[in-house]
Formats: structure tokens, C-alpha cells, sequence
């Protein structure tokens, strides 16, 4: 499958500085530390772990919210420093996102129709007629009413308001849309509702998903293949299914481990997992998982582990493969 | 096994919101015990009363918009809804406590640590000096703090997630109240960290013997936590039993269609059955059943009248008139 979107060795470092700190930064925080995934057309990448694992930094990374610190960013083979103005704009056309939480995410002063054709040019060569049919045809899309373009958000409930969120992402007819947590923010009934609608909008239009969750299960849902992130580092990568049957990451272990159980007599054998993520201005030497690894060797401590292809198609970074 | 005098009866409690709009009824017509000890696990989507339920068994409903209009809340035998504002600063905290969403706004941030678990204990027990730093030390490492001593100085904003809410359940915890009502605790806290939470509620509430309200949307948490669940809809109990009788046997619709609906690790990727539309206005609430709108199983008179408490099994019942085919006639 030709990457759509590639990203090779991605690091993103913020600096910490004090109050007056005029001298420069007294530290860096290492959200996105050495991260190489790709995309592919049509496909799901799942991009799964904890709060401070860098996941949604590697978002906007992808949306061009953030600069990398170092590594390159790739779409349709061209390197995105490359990008004159014209590239840039047909990027940002080309890749789209939702958000988790459709109460922030939508403006509440605008209408429905001008919040849906924002992302459009302002030089579409769109007659205003134009305009409001293509807006009506992605509300249709989605699940909602034509003549809910002239409403504003707060008449609608959480579930339609992702779906608006969702039908701005589809205007410009994007070829992948970043999702960051698209239904943590939602009851659990209306997750299936955009979970399902996700679902048919990827094999109707041909798009491509980057997803940013925590929620395993949802995870499992839309992605095709996963990245499991751990404190700004990829930990393991493969096709979906074969992630969740078999992890090889004691981290991912304990990630799918503790996911709650669907039935109160299913005891399965958890892996609780003390302490916390590190901190990200010092993680720790060697691997930085050792600190909570329940299967730490004595180098794990020293030596931080390489990228391995276990076998094909799976790939983990630890000492124990 | 005799059943003991449950710690806490709710009858038919009725809190109401006055607005411009209407009224709407966000709980209306509650009732359940509970026993010390126990875990009843309040299931439903937002607006369906849960949150509403908990404030107004402490009393804590937002005024003047919301008001408590009807029903009781006996806990050991004493009405609630009628005691003095001053006898209700009395029960709240000492004797029903809370633990709430989100620790980084339930925690005040210009105040300690140790002040702010100490606060509960200065107020109630009236400690001070010695016993009382002892009693908050106690309270900190019971909830696994590490190296409490070192914490209590130190603001919220220097503690993770998971041990904030670990501090709100210390505060919560520390004048050993006979009822915890944990609303949605772990919403705010990651999958790892959730689980860690989860196991030590468990344990604590085991060992001080403590009774739980805990409130959740989640599933996975009523079948890790939970003795007993009861499913809420637009501000009514739809649905309660014994955890594993409710997952086995789920007897009313809405219940079904809850846990058909939830994606499942373990399972592939077939699509998802969805409930179809929204949750009903609370200010126009219609006159039958109103989970009907939404309901696979609707019938004509769900429309009509509201359904009447079916018992489906010991201590499990449920309000549909699909389970009730007696009562139809």
C-alpha cells in the first residue's frame, strides 16, 4: 500500500522556561521523541496510549498545528518542508480533523452552514448557491437534516453536534481525516451511532483515518492496523487484530489487560499496572517503560531497546524479542 | 440469610427543574435501597437523572432553579429531605460523602494537600495539632499516597490524575462516612490508571465497610464494581437487579440495547447496533412509556400509560410492558 501520509524518525520537543527564564529553556519536554509511522490510502492507523503518551501531539504534527523539532513529515511522497503555498493549502484541504469534544469544537455564534463551509477556500470559484448545496449534501451525508444549516449548535444534542464536526471535516473532500478521541465525550449510545457512521463514511468516500484514542474497544472498532504509543515513543505496531489477539509489549499487555471486562463473570487476568507515565523532561535511561515492566531484564535498565520486526508485520521495541 | 435494615431507603423521590422552558422532571419518581457494604452501581446517559439522584440525596440540588418536590430519603431511618440546613452540614461529609468527576476541579488549587484532607476532619471530629496530622497521614496512605508526610504541603497541581482522585477519595473517606457516592470517578483518569483506581475502591470500601453510589455510564465498571445496577431514563429507574442477574437476563429494552451497543474488545468488527434517536425532552415528557420513541419492542400502549414495576426475579425488576404480558389485559 503506497503511503499517503509518512512520517520518519518525527521528534517534537517543547521548552520548559520559567517565569523570566531570559537565558533559554531550563528543560525540554520530550512529547514526540523518534517517531516513524505511515498511512496508507483508504486505511485506519489506531493510535492508542495513555495521557502524556505524545499521541495527540503526533496529531498535530500531522495537521501541521506543530512544527517537528526534527524528522520529516511526507504526503504523497513530497516532504511537507518543501510545501509551497499552493501544497499547503491543497494539504489542508487534503487532511482533515475531528476533535473530541463537539461542545468546544463548534463556535457558537455561527450558523451550522457557516460553521460546515469554513474549511472551504475563500477562492472556491463556489457561487453562494453552490455553497449551501455542497453544505446540505455533506449534512446529508452525516446523518442530519439540509435545513439544520441554518441552526446554531447549541439546538443540538452532543451526538449531532459531532456529526456537524464531522460533516466540516468532509466539505473540502478530504483524503484523511485525523479523529482525536471522536466519541470519548459522547453517551455510550451514541458512540455506535458515529462509530457506525465513521465506518460507512470510510467505504463510501474511500478515506483514509488517523485515530487518536484511549478507548481500546473503539480503537479496535475503526482501526486497521495500531501504534501503541508509550511516553513519546512508538512501543509496538501491527495489523489490529493481531495486536489485541497477541501483545508482545509487556506495555500493551498491560494496556489491553486493563481494559474493563463486558461481563461481570468474565475474570480475566489483569495486569494492574503501578505507578505512573514518566515524566516526559526526564524519562527514564534504557527502556522507559522499565520502571512499571513486569518483565524488566537487567539491560532494560541501561540500554534502550531497538526496533525489531518480530515477525512480519509486527514490530515492538523491547528486550525481551 | 437475613436481609439487615438497608443503611439507606430513597421513596419515590421527585427533584424538579423550574425554568423558563417548563418544567422538567429530571428525577421522577426514584426509588431503591441500599445496604451497607454494598456497591449499586446508577447507569445512564447525561440527562437521565443519575447525577441529579445523587445531589438531591445530600441535599445539594442547585437552587432556586431545582427543587426536591417529593419522596424520602431515609438514611438509618431518618428522613433527609426533612432535616434544618444546619443538621444537613452535619450529615454531609461526616455521614455521606462524595467523590466527584473530575479531581482537578473538585480540588481547591490555592490550598495544601494536608489542609485540604484535614478540612473535613477539623470540622466534624474537631481535631487539631498531633492526632489530626496523624489522622491525615492515615487518610493519605490508606489511599496509597506515597510518602504522605512529604505530600501534605505540596498543591493539586503537583499530583498526577490518578492520585488526585485518590486525594478526593481520601478527603471523602476520612471521617469514615456509612455512604461514599462516587459520581463517574474515573471519566477523567486513563485506562491504566482507572484500573488501579477501581481495585482500590474495593478494597477500601471492603474493609471500613463503607456502601457506594456509583455513578457511570460505563458498563465495564458496573461489571467490575458493582453488586447490584439499576438503569436509569429520563429521571426513572427503568430497570434494577443483582449485576450478573441484569447482564444474563436484561429485561427491559433500553437495557438491552445499552449493552448490545457497546463495542468489544474481544470481538471483531461487525457493525455496531446502534440506539436509534435522542433522548427525550424532560420538559415534555409524554404520557406512556418514554423510552417508546426509541423502543424496538413498542407497543400500543406504551403509549398510553407508563409501564408498572414487573419483578423478573428476586430482587430484579423492571418497568415494560413487553415483560408484563399479564398486566396488558
Amino acid at each position: 500500500m503506497a503511503a499517503l501520509l509518512e512520517g520518519t524518525d518525527l521528534r517534537k520537543h517543547f521548552p520548559v522556561t520559567g517565569g523570566l527564564a531570559l537565558g533559554g529553556a531550563r528543560a525540554w519536554i520530550r512529547a514526540v521523541d523518534g517517531v516513524s509511522v505511515h498511512v496508507g490510502e483508504g486505511e485506519t492507523l489506531g493510535i492508542v496510549g495513555e495521557s502524556g503518551s505524545g499521541k495527540t501531539t503526533l496529531a498535530k504534527l500531522f495537521l501541521l498545528l506543530e512544527r517537528p523539532t526534527a524528522g520529516a513529515l511526507s504526503f504523497d511522497g513530497k516532504d511537507v518542508r518543501g510545501f509551497d503555498r499552493a501544497d499547503l493549502a491543497r494539504y489542508r484541504r487534503a487532511v482533515q480533523a475531528v476533535f473530541q469534544d463537539p461542545y468546544s469544537s463548534l463556535n457558537p455564534r455561527m450558523r451550522v452552514e457557516q460553521i460546515v463551509a469554513e474549511p472551504l477556500p475563500r477562492d472556491n470559484g463556489m457561487g453562494r448557491a453552490e455553497v449551501r448545496r455542497r453544505v446540505g449534501d455533506v449534512l446529508e451525508l452525516v446523518g442530519l437534516r439540509r435545513e439544520s444549516a441554518a441552526l446554531y449548535p447549541h439546538e443540538f444534542s452532543g451526538g449531532q453536534r459531532q456529526r456537524i464536526a464531522i460533516a466540516r471535516a468532509l466539505v473540502t473532500s478530504p483524503r484523511l481525516i485525523v479523529l482525536d478521541e471522536p466519541v470519548s465525550a459522547l453517551d455510550v449510545s451514541i458512540r455506535a451511532q458515529i462509530l457506525n457512521l465513521l465506518k460507512r463514511l470510510q467505504g463510501e468516500l474511500g478515506l483514509a483515518y488517523v485515530m487518536i484514542s484511549h478507548d481500546l474497544a473503539a480503537a479496535r472498532y475503526l482501526a486497521t492496523r495500531l501504534v501503541v504509543m508509550y511516553a513519546g515513543k512508538v512501543v509496538e505496531t501491527g495489523a489490529c487484530d493481531a495486536v489485541y489477539a497477541e501483545p508482545l509489549h509487556p506495555y500493551t499487555q498491560a494496556l489491553l489487560s486493563a481494559a474493563l471486562p463486558l461481563h461481570p463473570s468474565a475474570r480475566r487476568q489483569r495486569i494492574v499496572l503501578g505507578g505512573e507515565v514518566p515524566n516526559p523532561t526526564s524519562p527514564p535511561p534504557g527502556c522507559r517503560f522499565h520502571p512499571r515492566c513486569q518483565s524488566a531484564l537487567p539491560q532494560c535498565r541501561s540500554e534502550e531497546p531497538a526496533w525489531k520486526e518480530v515477525r512480519p508485520g509486527r514490530s515492538t521495541a523491547c528486550h525481551l524479542y | 440469610m437475613a436481609a439487615p435494615a438497608p443503611l439507606l431507603v430513597v421513596e419515590d423521590l421527585r427533584t424538579h427543574f423550574f425554568t423558563r422552558h417548563g418544567v422538567a422532571r429530571a428525577v421522577d419518581g426514584v426509588s431503591f435501597t441500599l445496604s451497607a457494604g454494598e456497591t449499586l452501581a446508577l447507569v445512564g446517559e447525561s440527562g437521565s437523572g443519575k447525577s441529579v439522584t445523587c445531589l438531591s440525596l445530600v441535599r445539594l440540588v442547585p437552587e432556586p432553579a431545582g427543587r426536591i418536590v417529593g419522596g424520602r430519603v431515609l438514611l438509618d431511618g431518618e428522613d433527609l429531605l426533612q432535616k434544618s440546613r444546619a443538621e444537613m452540614r452535619r450529615v454531609r461529609g461526616k455521614q455521606i460523602a462524595m467523590v466527584l468527576q473530575d479531581p482537578m476541579t473538585s480540588l481547591n488549587p490555592a490550598l495544601t494537600i494536608g489542609t485540604q484532607v484535614g478540612e473535613a476532619l477539623r470540622l466534624h471530629q474537631g481535631l487539631r495539632g498531633a492526632s489530626l496530622r496523624e489522622r491525615i497521614l492515615d487518610a493519605l496512605s490508606r489511599l496509597r499516597i506515597s510518602a504522605p508526610a512529604a505530600r501534605l504541603a505540596q498543591y493539586p497541581h503537583q499530583f498526577s490524575g490518578g492520585m488526585r482522585q485518590r486525594v478526593s477519595s481520601a478527603i471523602a473517606l476520612s471521617c469514615a462516612p456509612r455512604l461514599l457516592i462516587a459520581d463517574e470517578p474515573t471519566t477523567s483518569l486513563d485506562v491504566t490508571i482507572q484500573a488501579q483506581y477501581l481495585e482500590l475502591l474495593k478494597e477500601v470500601q471492603a474493609a471500613a465497610g463503607v456502601a457506594v453510589i456509583l455513578v457511570t455510564h460505563d458498563f465495564g465498571i458496573v461489571a467490575t464494581n458493582a453488586d447490584r445496577v439499576a438503569v436509569m431514563y429520563a429521571g426513572r429507574i427503568v430497570e434494577m437487579g443483582p449485576t450478573l442477574q441484569v447482564f444474563d437476563h436484561p429485561s427491559h429494552p433500553y437495557t438491552r440495547a445499552l449493552l448490545r451497543c457497546l463495542p468489544e474488545i474481544g470481538v471483531g468488527t461487525q457493525e455496531l447496533v446502534e440506539i436509534g434517536g435522542q433522548p427525550p425532552d424532560l420538559s415534555r415528557l409524554p404520557r406512556g412509556c418514554p423510552f417508546a420513541p426509541r423502543c424496538p419492542e413498542r407497543q400500543a400502549i406504551c403509549d398510553e400509560a407508563y409501564p408498572p414495576m414487573v419483578s423478573i426475579d428476586d430482587g430484579h425488576v423492571t418497568h415494560c410492558w413487553a415483560a408484563a404480558p399479564a398486566a396488558r389485559q
